[in-house]
């Protein structure tokens, strides 16, 4: 039995442990053994197996005491972007090698008092920014599926984790693509909450008005179950946070998908769509008309242009928000300096890595006079006109669907020299995260060299129930989230 | 409209980025790529769009109540114990409480 353990998800963790079938903490010593047996992923990038014992010990003995929480003793591992004071928090980042927070993020917090036990931090791109987790400071995450691709990213190592069965459930933050992507590239379901359902309060600020955390798992059951716990209201610590209470996602599963109206838009079936994706994510559209649904052909007039868009408005926030890092409160700190500038401009080169400074870049100078108005306010008006085309579309339909990338994962290094290659390939996530609206993927066949393909799923504004139910009624017919890496012990 | 290496000089002095030349170089032509694609953005007519800075404003306007939506500000009470100790754990020099740079005035 203890050999299939990692095979569970977690609601099936939860039962066993609810019935006394097994114990947190041997369900906690048979993923530490799995992690230290699957290192060479790279997956985590902080592990503290005394801590994570600790915690499973306090959970056995709330279950002990008859406690029965949905999600008490079950594991769980943090994208490294998140505070926590149990583990260190780096961002994937040389800036913050070993830092210690002093507090929790609400997030991780949250997980912790439902008796969830942390196994540990996972790796992520440099303060989020990338897609491919090659712009990590502590070394790339590699594909589970084939270890000479990226798991995608940023949340490459929680996406690469899930899927290798080294923690049943993992918390990644999505700014612009970067729980759906990873979640697709590694076939396993992930899903963005609408911004400001999970409180930002304790994640690594990257973009402010985009970042926003989710559950990454390997079905929409788990993820329902994740996400219920994870979001509601976090009013005095999160200025963003909606003020809209915490919903039972796990009891809206059941709806069937007679009916609904999923809209297809032209634009994200393009030519620069891959025909291998275009073909898993066609055949599953048509596994849910079987379903009862309706397709509804819409446009999303503006797709391409989320591109530029994105990439001004979030490094124009990325720029404000990493100018805390200046070598005197926290992090690293240059050893040789003329004076406080000089301090500053060498802190600075020697910690970030080549993305986040090219991003600091084009953020500073987008906001700087004479650009200000060009660039970032124009960036601004279109990107409400995208929030107004979804408003539009959603008239038309209950749920869009399409894919969550134009192709499988790469390979490592192919395109780690060029950024815009890289920036292009998040052309199906950027709308979404633009307007602020709930998005997931889930793994819906395979593609070129028996890759993972995934199905992107939007919603309208607080409609997670109704992307989850749909995830879920797909999942009840198909088994793609239950297929593991092929050569993976 | 391409940027120059003065460009790439003065955005990163404004951002405190200390660039080698070699690395300048790069930067130049990689943010010039980037900026080719930005183009199109820049012909998008947007003649009397409200710019949508924050996305809490369009859920509220599509969603919420107008005061579900608003951006809160809380009373203004210390509600935090001092955690001066915890806080600068992490900090690279700190004597006495007190975080040090360099001199800055003679």
């Amino acid at each position: 039995m203890a050999s299939d353990l990692h095979d569970m998800g977690v609601a099936q963790l939860a039962a066993k442990l609810r019935d006394k079938e097994i114990s947190a903490v041997e369900i906690a010593q048979h993923f530490l053994a799995r992690m230290k047996a699957h290192a060479s992923l790279g997956a985590f990038l902080a592990t503290d197996e005394t801590a994570t014992l600790a915690q499973a010990r306090a959970a056995d003995a709330r279950i002990g005491a008859g406690e029965s929480t949905p999600l008490l003793g079950v594991p769980i591992a943090h994208k490294d972007i998140f505070a926590t004071t149990d583990f260190p928090t780096t961002a994937g980042s040389k800036m913050l090698a070993g830092y210690r927070s002093p507090f929790d993020s609400t997030v991780t917090a949250k997980f912790a008092d439902t008796g969830m036990v942390c196994l540990g931090k996972l790796n992520c791109d440099e303060f989020a920014m990338g897609s491919s987790n090659e712009n990590s400071a502590f070394g790339a995450v590699r594909n589970p599926w084939d270890a000479q691709r990226i798991p995608g990213g940023s949340s490459g190592g929680s996406a690469a984790a899930v899927a290798a069965r080294l923690t049943p459930a993992a918390t990644g933050t999505d700014t612009g693509g970067s729980i759906r992507q990873p979640a697709s590239f590694c076939g396993i379901t992930g899903i963005k909450p609408t911004y400001g359902r999970a409180s930002r309060y304790g994640m690594v600020a990257f973009a402010s008005s985009l970042d926003q955390g989710g559950p990454m798992a390997r079905s929409a059951e788990d993820c329902a179950l994740l996400l219920s716990a994870m979001c509601g209201p976090d009013l005095y610590r999160d200025s963003t946070s909606l003020d809209v209470p915490a919903e039972d996602f796990s009891g809206q599963l059941n709806q069937g998908v007679a009916g609904l109206r999923i809209g297809i838009p032209k634009e994200f079936f393009g030519e620069g769509l891959a025909p291998d994706v275009r073909a898993a994510v066609d055949i599953t559209l048509s596994q849910f008309e079987a379903l009862g649904a309706t397709l509804v052909p819409i446009s999303l007039p503006r797709t391409e242009l989320s591109i530029p868009v994105y990439y001004i408005i979030a490094p124009a926030e990325a720029s404000s928000n990493l100018s805390r890092f200046d070598g005197v409160k926290f992090g690293h700190r240059a050893k040789d300096f003329t004076d406080l500038a000089d301090m500053y401009k060498k802190t600075r080169a020697e910690g970030f890595g080549d993305e986040v400074k090219r991003r600091i870049m084009i953020g500073a100078y987008v906001l700087s006079h004479g650009y200000y108005d060009a660039y970032y306010l124009q960036a601004q008006k279109i990107r409400r006109m995208i929030a107004d085309d979804f408003q539009q579309a959603f008239t038309q339909c209950d749920v869009i669907a399409g894919p969550v990338a134009p192709t499988v994962a790469w390979k490592l290094g192919e395109k780690s020299d060029d950024p815009v290659a890289n920036y292009l390939a998040d052309i199906f996530t950027l709308p979404a995260s633009l307007a602020g609206l709930p998005g997931m993927s889930l793994p819906c066949g395979f593609g070129e060299g028996g890759m993972p393909v995934g199905l992107q799923l939007i919603g309208n504004y607080l409609q997670e129930g109704k992307l989850l139910n749909a995830a879920h009624q797909f999942q009840l017919n198909s088994d793609f989230h239950t297929r593991k890496p092929g050569g993976l012990a | 409209m391409a940027l120059t290496s003065s460009d790439i000089d003065r955005i990163a002095n404004l951002a405190r980025l200390q660039l080698q030349a070699a690395e300048s170089a790069r930067m130049l032509t990689q943010i010039n790529g980037f900026f080719d694609i930005v183009e199109q953005m820049r012909a998008v007519d947007t003649t009397g769009i409200e710019p949508l800075a924050h996305p809490v404003m369009a859920v509220r306007d599509a969603v919420l109540s107008a005061q579900a939506g608003e951006l809160r500000l809380r009373a203004d009470i210390a509600s935090e114990p001092n955690q001066r100790e915890a806080n600068q754990r992490s900090a690279p020099s700190v004597e006495r409480g007190l975080f040090l740079v360099p001199k800055v005035i003679e």
